[in-house]
């Protein structure tokens, strides 16, 4: 392979990378949440590319935990699919039955790709989403932490 | 002959009108919300979500609620609902060792790295019923400590690299994974779809499976190796997006039961494995899911198979709550015309009885009469 296209790879690895931070950031949030957030930005055209649909994934687990793969129930999951007016397709996917969720998520994604609005999402919408995030998993790490269990030997009698 | 018989259709409308006023109960009596039933009934919602295969929180609260708190009966809805969407794919496997452990103990190792961490659990309360329960209680707000970032390996990860414990067994390259949804059952069923089944079986009913094998009726000396309750990251490859989308997280069970080692002349002793994992926190299940699981490998293991919980097909074919309850409640739909053809057999048996015994009793001299 070529320099540039040894380049091209690792600039497409670097963006899905991107792209699957924003997401795993996403699908923790409320539709609410992401809208509110992304009211701070002047957004460009977009449309459409797939309507929110609601539908099931299989989950699946691991025998022992790390064996072969077994099917442990389904969830629910809603997907869309965006087209910014530059070209740009973004994609949507979150657990339950919000539609629009999954349409916040897929113009995130199709911005998170864009080279004019990429900087601005990450900060204006992922960033705080993602810091909100981690807020909410420390608290509850250091509450579970507060149940961890410290033995210590009693002594009997005289030593 | 098939009679249709007509006439019921007022009283069941009316049936379920007054359904639907009993649901409601009392009206100076606040409404349940699905918030309400969501978080303060959470393990209810666990329960429906695992038996009812679906883990969506709020149309499990829904369920529980047309249902009255019958869970049999929500799980019911929630199996019907599923039956109405598409179906995008199968997730990745998710990675239970990397769960954010909200609860993680371990029966067989005291000291294990990232600990034992009780969280929220009925375990050493002494089921007092509490009265300041009953109205207005205030609970503290929950203590804190700094958080480790230490890992938390299973308990069976820790076993295995000694190889003192059998290690997981690996899918073959290529090998598709039974989904007893799609495809009706065959026995023997491999441990993908009895673990399915297992899964969404009815928690009573393993728990009754696996106390059974406490009791002797297929013993396998188990251990709990580790119970974790919390939180896992799930992944879907989209086709369309050409990789693997965090979809967000769901709250899961899983319990390694470390059970009697097994050896031959080619392999050293090690224990053996059984394996539960469920929606949300269902401890109860996993325990009994694991146990069961164990004990439904007797064949593999080349134990001798005699007990209930051995048997499969007697565990695969009645685990289920909602096939169970139709054919148990089927029993009260009419039956009219099957109880009358059952009838004019008995009136006919009987009729044929009542001759022969004449006949049998009859005075001597008659039959010499006959003769």
């Amino acid at each position: 392979m070529s320099k540039s296209a040894v380049d091209q790879v690792t600039q497409q690895n670097n963006q899905q990378a991107q792209r699957k931070a924003a997401m795993a950031v996403l699908a923790h949030a409320e539709a609410g949440e992401i809208a509110a957030r992304l009211r701070n930005l002047a957004l460009p055209a977009h449309q459409d590319m797939r309507e929110p649909e609601s539908g099931l994934v299989m989950l699946r687990g691991r025998v022992g935990g790390d064996g072969a793969p077994f099917n442990l129930g389904e969830a629910t999951v809603s997907r869309a699919a965006i087209r910014l007016a530059s070209g740009e397709v973004g994609f949507g996917y979150t657990l339950g039955r919000d539609g629009e969720k999954a349409r916040l998520i897929a113009l995130c994604d199709a911005l998170v790709q864009s080279r004019d609005f990429g900087a601005s999402v990450e900060r204006d919408v992922i960033a705080p989403l993602r810091e909100q995030l981690m807020l909410r998993r420390k608290q509850a790490a250091e509450e579970t932490a507060a149940t961890k269990v410290d033995f210590y030997t009693m002594v009997r009698g005289e030593g | 002959m098939y009679v249709a018989v007509k006439g019921g259709e007022r009283a069941i409308e009316n049936a379920h009108r007054l359904l639907a006023d009993t649901r409601r109960g009392d009206r100076s009596v606040a409404e349940v919300s699905l918030d309400q039933i969501s978080e303060q009934l959470g393990l209810a919602v666990d329960r429906v979500m695992s038996e009812g295969s679906l883990y969506d929180r709020e149309l499990a609260a829904l369920a529980i609620k047309q249902a009255r708190g019958d869970l049999i009966e929500a799980i019911f809805l929630v199996r019907a609902f599923r039956a109405t969407l598409p179906r995008f794919g199968a997730s990745e496997p998710v990675d239970t060792g990397a769960m954010r452990v909200l609860r993680r103990v371990s029966a067989t190792f005291k000291d294990i790295p990232g600990g034992q961490i009780l969280g929220p659990t009925f375990d050493y309360t002494h089921r007092l019923l509490d009265p300041s329960l009953a109205e207005g209680f205030v609970p503290e707000v929950p203590a804190t400590a700094e958080a480790s970032t230490a890992p938390t390996p299973r308990v069976t990860d820790i076993l295995g690299r000694d190889g003192l414990i059998e290690s997981s067994p690996q899918a073959e390259d290529g090998a598709s994974v039974g989904d007893l949804t799609r495809e009706p059952l065959n026995f023997p069923a491999d441990r993908d779809l009895r673990l399915q089944n297992l899964a969404r079986g009815d928690e009573g009913f393993l728990l009754a499976m696996g106390y059974s094998t406490q009791r002797g009726y297929g013993r396998n000396h188990p251990f709990v190796g580790e119970i974790r309750f919390g939180e896992v990251e799930v992944e879907f490859s989209a086709e369309d997006v050409g990789f693997a989308v965090p979809l967000g997280s769901i709250e899961l069970t899983e319990c390694q039961m470390v059970n009697q080692f097994k050896g031959s002349a080619t392999e050293a002793p090690c224990f053996t494995r059984g394996y539960g994992l469920a929606f949300g926190q269902s401890e109860r299940k996993t325990m009994s899911m694991a146990l069961v699981d164990r004990a439904l490998r007797a064949r593999e293991l080349g134990e001798e198979a005699l007990a209930p919980a051995q048997d499969e097909e007697f565990v695969m074919s009645h685990s289920d709550n909602v096939q169970a309850t139709g054919f148990v409640e089927h029993l009260k739909l009419p039956h009219y015309v099957d109880f009358q053809s059952e009838l004019g057999l008995l009136r006919k048996l009987r009729q044929e009885f009542a001759e022969a015994f004449a006949e049998a009793n009859a005075p001597d001299t008659m039959k010499e009469a006959a003769e």
